[in-house]
């Protein structure tokens, strides 16, 4: 397994978030953490890259402990996180955001330059210079995903990238998502649209009330009605 | 500050103020320098550096020696400006990793006050390496001539200097657009956190950033030394200034902080060149400070985040959840009920010296408490509280020396003053939040202190007003420290009962969450100017038993020490509780009367305890304790 968490409980100030979260993702393998709105989906990947150190439990990254390491040690090793809220710099072009994300280049991992993401995401070869401020959500959504990608990591959390855009452009981000996996990039992605995870995943994890209530394969999934009826559907 | 000149010597007007427009021109150079460093450290560490005019200072005084020891000559000189720069940069480094490191985390107002400990540390290792006289800074070779300009001879340096400030500019927009570290930095401004995700280390960054910022202060302080001296006061002398410049540009905006460095030089110029005009008996150059904050006002009122800045979003609450304030329970209340047995037995007791010091302790307690009022209830950070301590000496004070009236009628101007002070500051301060807020109340209080210091026709300037006794029934030592306690005690009773009325619910309501606070209806600026107003009121009170247990009064009463010794005061004994202050006051009064009297460098040590308090207590000591005591609690 390429990344193992095990047993984590996280906690803003007195309210307990997550109580003994487990997940496993395998290297090549993209896996949906689903859960509604609240369930603890944010907090779990922010844990992971260390933005929400867990008060208890283990992450480990290729072997590695990362757990209660600082953010930016964890992003070096490989892992790249996309936000929520999708965080853009909106005060920096594109290309100056693309700029905040780089960094060395990592043996067996694809080597991402912007040229090499613009072939992925057209649109943003046409604004190279526009700031980041001035995008529309879709386009801020494509910048967040490349501007982690400039760090050449060799797995990516996505906290909910389909939320909140137009369904034309969820599909392309369906799209987008699967070249990344035939690069050979491993994801974790949150999320509530399961339609959504359907196009993209191979395994589910699913949260609620910040306790993991189901682990297995996307088919698996499908054909368990119970599960979906008592933790997804609102 | 610049001398009044004549101008009926027959010298063209325009010409004349052309020359004037240049001299302030070279002038808003070193301003805009210290001004652009401190907002690019505020920008990425959000530390407001109050020891940013010691980097000011520093800087000269380093590129005094330097040039010094390497003998003058055009290397020399200009070798010495770079060398101070760079000390400057690499002491701002020292400060940030020794110091600042450690309580990134802490509340702002904590990091404030560190930065002040550095303030009082460096004016005394000042006053050590440099000596108390002012060292005459040195002519720039080659630049030593004056250009002609009709009848008027512009300084080759001050062309120099007008030339300096846009060339920086320019350097400063190459290194944060064309270099990586410079948009990482832009990037940290606006979410630190999310640039750690993307896997940048930022310790190194915020030290760059704090060499960069301390270099530019004291390239700032290097190059006016031609145009003037090293001397001890400078530190604080640029400090308002540059406050207004800060936030005059809009915190952040480097720009900005040019724009308004040369609004502010222009505003000299035109109450220079109007030397010779006066308002009111007050000739206008004395004035200039008055008219530099007029000016600050209306940017302000239009443009409430400054020039170029960006609009705040009203966030739902500011840092942590306090807890409720509670009344006191039954065995606290015994135990203030056995002070004030104790207070009123101390004549009988103690001597003359101590009843003093008691007397000024029970002045002080009632100024920490009003500013206590003012942060702890009402949310609203002031770091010119001396003001209206100030004013309110002054208001009583000035009855006397000019109207003749007695004590008792004087001391009702006193809370007049402090009030009337509070209630035209505080509207400006009530319409910005936080650290922008704490920056414009320092702002106003310098002004406050300049026209004490200028208007000496009325105030009596540098040397105050004296001869300011108390009524004969209250001259003795034991008679004035019984009027100091009743008043004293009744206003610290008012002041509780207010904390506890709907206007001080209110009040905490919008202290905790300004949006929610909003929702319901409560007009959380309105209430804010409310407290700023009592706050000055009390302050006032204070200020004016003080005039009385002097004799005196002198613009130092409304300086930023006085200002900051009643932050230290509140901070010592803890925010979350009504009596904090009251025991602050007490330690600190002491505290500071002991160093005194130990040894003349008792600012080095002052500021080495506040610097130890805030790193030790980065939640202060009550969070501290709160924390040791009650942890096992939130752990479950």
């Amino acid at each position: 397994m390429m990344l193992v968490v095990e047993g984590i409980s996280a906690y803003y100030g007195r309210a307990h978030i997550l109580a003994d979260v487990g997940l496993s993702v395998a290297r090549g393998e993209v896996l949906a953490l689903l859960g509604r709105n609240g369930a603890g989906k944010s907090t779990t990947l922010k844990s992971i890259i260390g933005l929400v150190p867990p008060a208890a439990g283990s992450v480990r990254f290729e072997e590695r402990e990362i757990a209660s390491r600082p953010s930016y040690e964890i992003a070096r090793l490989g892992l790249g996180y996309v936000p929520e809220e999708r965080r853009i710099f909106s005060e920096l072009t594109v290309l100056e955001n693309l700029e905040v994300g780089r960094q060395k280049p990592r043996p067996g991992v694809p080597e991402w330059t912007p040229e090499r993401l613009f072939a992925i995401f057209p649109n943003l070869a046409e604004m190279r210079n526009r700031p980041g401020g001035q995008m529309s959500g879709g386009e801020q959504q494509m910048l967040t995903i490349a501007r982690t990608l400039m760090g050449n990591p060799s797995l990516v959390l996505l906290d909910e990238p389909s939320e909140g855009l137009a369904p034309k452009i969820v599909e392309q981000m369906a799209e987008t998502l699967k070249a990344l996996k035939q690069e050979g990039l491993t994801l974790i992605l949150s999320e509530q649209n399961l339609h959504f995870a359907r196009l993209v995943a191979d395994r589910a994890t699913i949260i609620e009330k910040g306790r993991i209530r189901f682990t297995g394969t996307m088919a698996e999934l499908m054909a368990d009605d119970d599960a979906r009826t008592a933790y997804l559907t609102v | 500050m610049t001398a009044a000149p004549t101008a009926d010597n027959g010298t063209p007007p325009l010409e004349f103020f052309l020359s004037q427009l240049l001299t302030g021109l070279a002038s808003a150079s070193a301003l805009f320098l210290v001004a652009c460093g401190l907002t690019i450290i505020f920008g990425v560490t959000r530390i407001v550096n109050f020891a940013h005019g010691s980097f000011y200072m520093l800087g000269a005084y380093i590129a005094y020696s330097a040039i010094t020891a390497l003998g003058g000559g055009f290397f020399g000189f200009w070798g010495g400006v770079i060398l101070a720069a760079l000390a400057a940069g690499l002491i701002g480094v020292a400060m940030e990793m020794t110091i600042l490191r450690r309580i990134y985390h802490a509340p702002e107002l904590f990091q404030l006050l560190a930065t002040f400990g550095v303030v009082l540390i460096v004016q005394d290792v000042a006053l050590y390496l440099w000596g108390p006289e002012d060292l005459l800074g040195p002519r720039a070779p080659g630049l030593t001539g004056a250009v002609a300009m009709g009848s008027q001879r512009i300084p080759e340096y001050d062309i120099f200097l007008i030339l300096f400030a846009p060339l920086v500019l320019g350097v400063l927009w190459l290194l944060f657009h064309r270099t990586r570290f410079g948009i990482l930095v832009r990037a940290a401004t606006q979410d630190r956190q999310m640039v750690a995700a993307l896997g940048v280390n930022q310790k190194w960054l915020l030290t760059g950033v704090f060499f960069l910022g301390a270099a530019l202060a004291g390239l700032g302080g290097a190059i006016q030394l031609p145009k003037g001296n090293a001397g001890l006061t400078m530190d604080l002398g640029i400090i308002a200034e540059v406050f207004v410049v800060t936030v005059v540009g809009g915190m952040g905006s480097i720009l900005g902080a040019y724009l308004a460095a040369l609004l502010i030089a222009l505003i000299r110029v035109f109450a220079v060149a109007n030397a010779g005009s006066s308002l009111l008996g007050i000739q206008l150059w004395q004035v200039e400070l008055v008219l530099i904050f007029a000016v600050m006002a209306v940017v302000l009122v239009v443009r409430p985040w400054g020039l170029l800045g960006k609009r705040e979003t009203l966030t739902g609450h500011h840092g942590a959840v306090e807890p409720p304030l509670l009344a006191a329970p039954a065995a606290l209340k015994w135990f203030a009920l056995a002070v004030l047995a104790l207070l009123v037995a101390l004549p009988g007791m103690a001597g003359t010296y101590s009843l003093v010091i008691a007397t000024e302790i029970l002045i002080f307690a009632l100024f920490a408490a009003s500013l206590h009022f003012l942060m702890g209830v009402g949310g609203v950070i002031s770091f010119g509280h001396a003001a209206y301590f100030g004013l309110g000496a002054y208001g009583a004070a000035l009855m006397v020396k000019h109207f003749a009236w007695p004590m008792e009628a004087a001391l009702f101007a006193a809370p007049l003053g402090g009030a009337l002070g509070a209630l035209i500051f505080g509207w400006f301060c009530v319409r910005l939040s936080g650290v922008y807020l704490a920056m414009l109340t320092l702002a106003f209080a310098q002004i406050a202190w300049a026209v004490a210091f200028q208007w000496i026709d009325v105030t009596g300037g540098d040397n105050g007003i004296l001869g300011i006794w108390p009524s004969s029934w209250a001259a003795t030592t034991p008679a004035f420290y019984g009027l100091v306690l009743v008043v004293v005690i009744v206003m610290l009773l008012a002041i509780r009962r207010i904390a506890f009325s709907p206007f001080g619910y209110a009040l905490r309501a919008g202290r905790d969450s300004p949006l929610r606070a909003d929702a319901i209806g409560i007009d959380v600026r309105r209430m804010r100017w409310f407290a700023f107003t009592l706050a000055g009121l009390f302050a006032g009170v204070a200020g004016g038993l003080f005039a009385f247990l002097k004799g005196s009064v002198s613009p130092d009463l409304m300086g930023i020490p006085l200002s900051v010794d009643a932050l230290v005061m509140v901070l010592l004994g803890g925010v979350q509780t009504l009596a904090g202050p009251l025991v602050g006051a007490v330690t600190f009064t002491a505290l500071k009367t002991e160093l005194v009297s130990l040894t003349n460098y008792w600012r080095l040590l002052l500021g080495l305890v506040i610097v130890g308090l805030v790193i030790a207590f980065p939640q202060g000591i009550a969070g501290f304790v709160r924390d040791r005591f009650m942890a096992k609690e939130t752990r479950a």
